[in-house]
């Protein structure tokens, strides 16, 4: 009995002294912070992407506290604007939910290639060679640069067009300083409809290089119904304040540069 | 005095932690892919793992060998180590904010790695001397550091490069990490030893 109790009574023991010593030492070393830090760091979502400019949530959390403004994550979205404003006391910033959308559809397919690209795979060092390797140098290079930015997984390359997946896109940005193209932009979740082509040639030459360029042909203008269509630089763009997901222009549109989202909210 | 630059050289480079003991794999993986992050978690190593060693080797000269209880020495070093690294974190916290900044969440991270337990294992069963122990335990943890460092150098270069599709991530990881480990058995033999 003796051989057993001593043991665990010295292993108890050292658990007890331990514990009394971290015990003392949470109180006596304790360092004094804002209990609402860390509020905001638990309604903060935690993915640590850096969107709004601070390295990691927990350094975001200390600055909101210290007066930063409470609307730069845009994971959160405004829910989480809402709740920060009810723990700050300060009022609702709330913006709108924002996706980023690719707007290109020149998969390998619809694109002549020029040459073919055997390098670093990275978008930049691609487009660096006379503009990479697809006939349209405005549109996708196909490397995957957005992908290794993506910290959700929202964006997949496909046959060298890079495709979000916007239930998994938080909107924080990070593909679009990525993209040497600048083809990706940011729209409101609720649109779903946009002009998926960043070609600013003339009609004939960019409908040459790609087949779903958007030759900027006016017809979409004409037919859309609240105004909402313009073109600027041979290419159409729509105005997503004004547009009303009626579908009219995809409709008339000849070359299919006009691509249909699903609608989240 | 030459016996404990042998043992500093030994821990290094004979036997080092992760590349001929396969001790720490987890962070050696993890958190190699990039070397600002390899250094900060090699600091926080060096630390806890020069630290545990000591009052590891003092608890089981004091307290287990005269009560005849080595058979105890894994589940105590654990509990050892765990609160040591907790009361560290407390510490560093109030006194010293910047360096508990720097080593961030790798400090927490390290409570349960098996390279600080294998080393207040390895000295217990050694029974080396208390300046041994400390020396062999700072020793084994700069070795850590040394290949975490190397290696993240090693996948850095793996990252701008056109890998196989059936290689690329996990697998050409730990084939690189194969080789660092064979260019590292060149040590073997070293001095003798």
């Amino acid at each position: 009995m003796e051989t057993v109790l001593f043991p665990v009574a010295l292993v108890s023991g050292l658990g007890l002294i331990f514990g009394l010593i971290l015990s003392y030492a949470s109180v006596k070393f304790e360092v004094k912070v804002d209990d609402r830090i860390a509020k905001v760091r638990e309604a903060l979502p935690g993915a640590n992407c850096g969107a709004c400019g601070f390295s990691g949530c927990d350094n975001y959390a200390e600055a909101i506290v210290n007066g930063a403004e409470i609307n730069r994550c845009p994971v959160g979205g405004p829910e989480l604007v809402a709740k920060l404003s009810d723990i700050m006391g300060v009022e609702n910033q709330a913006g709108e939910k924002m996706v980023a959308r690719v707007m290109c559809q020149g998969s390998w397919d619809k694109v002549n290639i020029k040459f073919d690209y055997d390098g670093i795979m990275d978008c930049r060092s691609a487009a660096s060679m006379s503009g990479g390797p697809s006939s349209c140098v405005y549109g996708c290079v196909g490397m995957g640069s957005c992908k290794k930015a993506c910290a959700f997984g929202a964006i997949t390359v496909e046959n060298g067009l890079a495709r979000i997946d916007e239930t998994k896109c938080t909107g924080c940005g990070k593909c679009i300083a990525e993209c040497p193209k600048l083809i990706i932009k940011l729209v409101p979740a609720r649109s779903g409809y946009s002009v998926a082509c960043s070609n600013e040639e003339k009609g004939a030459v960019a409908r040459k290089n790609c087949k779903v360029a958007c030759i900027a042909c006016g017809k979409c203008v004409k037919t859309c119904p609240k105004e909402a269509i313009t073109i600027v630089n041979f290419k159409a763009v729509i105005d997503t304040a004004k547009c009303e997901n009626c579908g009219e222009c995809i409709k008339v549109c000849p070359t299919g540069a006009i691509a249909k989202y699903t609608v989240l909210m | 005095m030459r016996e404990i630059v042998l043992i500093a050289i030994t821990a290094i480079f004979v036997e080092n932690f992760v590349l001929s003991k396969f001790l720490g794999i987890c962070p050696f993986l993890g958190v190699s892919k990039k070397t600002s992050t390899a250094v900060g978690m090699g600091g926080a190593i060096i630390f806890v793992i020069t630290i545990s060693s000591t009052v590891t080797w003092v608890i089981n000269e004091y307290l287990l060998i005269p009560n005849d209880l080595t058979y105890l020495q894994t589940i105590v070093f654990i509990l050892v180590i765990a609160a040591l690294v907790q009361l560290v974190e407390t510490v560093m916290k109030k006194f010293m904010p910047p360096l508990y900044r720097a080593l961030g969440i790798y400090l927490p991270l390290i409570t349960t790695n098996c390279a600080v337990l294998g080393s207040a294992l390895l000295i217990a069963e050694r029974k080396y001397t208390f300046l041994q122990a400390v020396v062999f335990g700072f020793s084994a943890a700069v070795g850590f550091t040394l290949a975490l460092v190397l290696f993240s150098g090693v996948r850095e270069r793996i990252e701008t490069n056109d890998i196989p599709v059936a290689f690329r991530g996990l697998p050409i990881t730990l084939v690189a990490a194969a080789l660092v480990s064979v260019a590292f058995f060149g040590f073997q033999g070293l001095f003798g030893i």
